[in-house]
């Protein structure tokens, strides 16, 4: 019975009596560790740090401490890290302070940067209107934090996702109220589909017009409920600063994810108290990070026992930086790991043990490892759609090991052998001890067998493609040149269609954090301001943005943001004159039927063939009115040339418009509905998977 | 489908009734009947849901519920180890030849009589969702010329409350 109340009380023929269960004890009762048939909830943890003791600060009432008080800094910005802070609610303004805790008075608007600064937020990406004005004056005094003015919120937004997806930090957007707040909607859904730690800042109508439909209004709390983790709406200033501790807390600890903070314009121009740390209030939020040791011991277990295991890896074990921790498991298990399309980098590209990504696009070994296996452990994955395919035909003889630290992931889609809820690396670590005993104790499964099945689909169907017979550019190509020629610790961000999925492909990942792109909403557009973020975040690493030219289309107004701020950033515009994915669809399952998909100019005048790729625009002019440098590439044997010169610019964003040749597709294929058995490793090609082998 | 009866504790927070009613509707989960109230504390509302669900999406239910940060804290209660009451107003057609008959049947079902008209009479009634149904049923034939109905109330019985703890942590600092 799921959620069934641990406590229990009489049958029910005396409980209708009304009789008091003798049984229960004032213990009985436990927080919220409910028991799921079969299923084990870690139980939150009882005490919270701070309500033991409650943290207060004494207000000195209309004081005002000069302003080189020292200032007592929060953490350093949460990453992720479990730094619970909750203290006491309304918390004892009248108990004893911790001394440096000082209250200033100040607009709100002071007391917004003022908090951003404390709360380590180096870099906002936003543009400002009406209702957010008031805080753009003491933004401008700030030294600590630095404004990027973008050209579109939708461009901030993203902008704020690619700096948290390089840096690990929490990405930070600011927009003014009405249609400021409404562009930042696409991206902040992209930020929670792909569990990114965002803080979106948006100003609001004055509190006493909210509900009037007055100008520029627009119930972002309301709009975003559903695409954010957690949303504000503030209208007083002295909330301001409890306010924005609270969202990066909660947009960086547990599953990260959005934040909305809204604030009211009057609570940005009136005067309020500041004060930091202030005290958080957040008693329904208890992310639980620490595995429990019985559902470890569990997995340990089916390690052991398995013949056929696979680590199925996600983003997760990014966010919880447990790439180390993810290589010594699966060393110490010598079973093959996938990583999905948002966990890639989690592990080595180059490891032997690595097999590549799972689903639609994925390897054939990739795929297949999982459809075939006895056991399948999820570390910070979520059995997508794009990973299962038909998920009632998925992974028919696997048990499931799941790790996440999102609980209501475990058993959403799959159901799981052995769910545990926990931080991807607390879980990895412990794993290690566990299968370390397990295998002392001589419990060792023998992958032999598997291994030379994993091998041979692996040599058998490895990623390639052919180059056109034209002579025009191959777009794998490209993306693979670009790949190689890419100076070390280059951070590739990408867009979403063909190139997305060549470009998780040909390119070789070996460290976290170096591929960004749209997994989850699959936001095209998504690559230049993302690349653009990431290269503020990491100014030091080169950052290519491999984007389409459909995807270029719609956002690349941002470089010109990246050229006046001295963002040099570079895009492959894999340039094939069409909108390549749904293109490829409709060779495959539309009968080549290209219903609005063509971008380039179609047939040239007076019947002659056009050229190849968009051109309309100009992809070379285009940058360069917008202040970058523009290059083209149409000709294989110029192609490594090209991409070493854009290499070679580096202070100024580079545009170079690769034409490629417009009906290259993306193989292996697992198509839409159908299940992975179903596997073409290329047009008409299924894998033998020599089915007696199963 | 089976019925579940959550008690659902929530931060009496602006808008938190609209965050649950959205995530239900979002995730596609039904809601039978729904009623919101203060509790014992003034910083905690009770949403008492009553879902229609199988058992596993009742558990993405729960699951989902938790993760709203207003949510303090999500316990289900069983029919049998639980008071589950609902309130009903019902105004029914009455003459001087039924009147007295439709008095009986609000005795029998230890309803109250709560106005009375020349044409009709209006009940007050509580009680599980059982017996008002059933008390419907024999009011019926009568006509029923109005009914409006609350959505279920439900408290666990013996003397453990669960919003103890949840309380404890609140009640330090008030």
């Amino acid at each position: 019975m799921p959620c069934a109340p641990e406590f229990s009380y009489l049958d029910s023929a005396s409980a209708d009596l009304g009789l008091h269960c003798p049984r229960m004890t004032s213990d009985a009762l436990p927080s919220l560790a409910l028991r799921h048939g079969g299923f084990f909830v870690a139980p939150m943890p009882r005490h919270r740090p701070g309500y033991g003791a409650p943290n207060a600060q004494t207000v000195q009432n209309e004081r005002q401490p000069s302003l080189s008080e020292k200032r007592q800094p929060m953490t350093e910005q949460a990453t992720g890290a479990p730094k619970p802070q909750p203290r006491a609610r309304t918390g004892g303004s009248q108990q004893q302070a911790a001394p440096a805790a000082r209250v200033e008075y100040m607009t709100g608007a002071q007391s917004l940067i003022r908090s951003l600064e404390e709360v380590g937020a180096d870099t906002v990406f936003g543009i400002p209107g009406g209702a957010i004005l008031p805080a753009y004056d003491p933004m401008m005094d700030s030294s600590r934090v630095r404004h990027v003015l973008v050209r579109h919120e939708q461009g901030a937004g993203h902008a704020a996702t690619g700096y948290a997806q390089a840096t690990g930090k929490v990405g930070v957007c600011m927009a003014t109220s009405g249609p400021g707040a409404t562009n930042l909607v696409t991206p902040i859904a992209d930020a929670h589909m792909d569990s990114v730690p965002l803080v979106a800042i948006t100003g609001q109508v004055a509190s006493r017009s909210i509900g009037t439909d007055a100008f520029q209004e627009a119930d972002i709390c309301g709009i975003s409920m559903p695409i954010t983790k957690h949303n504000f709406l503030v209208t007083e200033a002295a909330d301001i600063p409890r306010t924005i501790a609270e969202a990066f807390h909660i947009a960086s600890t547990g599953r990260p994810g959005p934040v909305v903070v809204d604030i009211a314009k009057d609570a940005l121009q009136n005067r309020g108290p500041f004060s930091w740390p202030p005290q958080q209030d957040l008693p329904g939020y208890r992310p639980v990070t620490k595995p429990h040791a019985k559902q470890i011991r569990e997995a340990a277990k089916l390690i052991g026992e398995a013949a056929r295991p696979v680590l199925y890896v996600g983003g997760g074990v990014l966010k919880a930086r447990a790439t180390a921790e993810l290589k010594v498991l699966a060393e110490l298990t010598g079973a093959p790991v996938v990583t999905t399309l948002m966990g890639i980098g989690g592990f080595p590209d180059s490891h032997p043990q690595h097999l590549g990504m799972p689903g639609m696009h994925g390897t054939v070994a990739a795929v297949t490892a999982l459809q075939k296996s006895d056991l399948i452990v999820a570390l910070g994955a979520r059995f997508d759609d794009r990973v299962t395919g038909k998920l009632d035909s998925f992974a028919p003889h696997a048990k499931v090991v799941h790790a996440d630290v999102d609980p209501a992931e475990i058993g959403k889609n799959r159901a799981a052998d052995v769910p545990i809820v926990g931080d991807a690396r607390e879980v990895i670590a412990d794993l290690i001890v566990a299968v370390q005993s397990e295998y002392e104790a001589g419990r060792r499964g023998d992958y032999g067998d598997w291994w030379k099945q994993l091998n041979r689909w692996r040599e058998t169907y490895p990623l390639g493609y052919d180059l056109p017979e034209d002579g025009s550019l191959s777009p794998q190509q490209v993306i693979e040149r670009i790949g190689r020629l890419a100076p070390e610790g280059t951070i590739f961000a990408a867009g979403v269609g063909q190139h997305q999925m060549w470009a998780a492909h040909f390119i070789e990942y070996d460290e976290p954090a170096t591929w960004l792109n749209s997994g989850g909403l699959g936001t095209m557009g998504y690559a230049v301001p993302a690349a653009m973020g990431a290269k503020v975040g990491v100014p030091d690493r080169t950052v290519w943005a491999i984007d389409g030219d459909g995807c270029f289309q719609m956002t690349n107004q941002e470089l010109v943001t990246a050229a006046l701020n001295n963002v040099p950033i570079k895009v492959g515009i894999i340039n094939n004159g069409a909108l390549g994915m749904v293109r490829q669809w409709q060779t495959l399952f539309y009968n080549q039927r290209y219903s609005n998909t063509v971008l380039s100019s179609g047939s040239g005048a007076d019947g002659e063939a056009a050229p190849k790729g968009t051109r309309v625009p100009d992809f070379v002019k285009l940058a360069e009115a917008m202040g970058c440098v523009g290059i083209r590439c149409e000709d294989p044997a110029q192609l490594d040339a090209v991409i070493e010169k854009a290499n070679a610019i580096n202070d100024r964003p580079v545009v170079v418009d690769f034409i490629v040749h417009e009906d290259a597709m993306v193989w292996p294929m697992v198509a839409a509905g159908t299940s992975n058995d179903e596997v073409m490793a290329a047009r008409g090609v299924r894998p033998d998977f020599g089915d007696s082998d199963d | 489908m089976s019925k579940h009866t959550l008690s659902v504790l929530v931060e009496n927070t602006p808008g938190i009734l609209a965050r649950i009613a959205a995530l239900f509707s979002r995730r596609s989960f039904n809601i039978d009947s729904l009623a919101v109230g203060v509790t014992e504390h003034p910083d905690i509302s009770r949403i008492t849901i009553v879902v229609n669900v199988e058992d596993l999406p009742l558990e993405q239910v729960t699951k989902q519920l938790n993760k709203l940060v207003n949510v303090l804290k999500i316990v289900e209660l069983e029919p049998g180890s639980a008071i589950q009451r609902e309130l009903v107003l019902v105004k029914v057609r009455a003459d001087n030849a039924t009147r007295s008959q439709i008095v009986e049947i609000v005795q029998l079902f230890r309803a109250k009589t709560v106005d009375v008209a020349p044409e009709a009479v209006t009940i007050e009634a509580t009680g599980s969702s059982d017996k008002l149904e059933a008390m419907l049923k024999m009011l019926e034939p009568y006509g029923i010329k109005e009914l409006v109905q609350s959505g279920t109330i439900a408290v666990g019985r013996g003397a453990r409350s669960i919003t103890d703890r949840s309380l404890r942590a609140l009640e330090r600092s008030a």
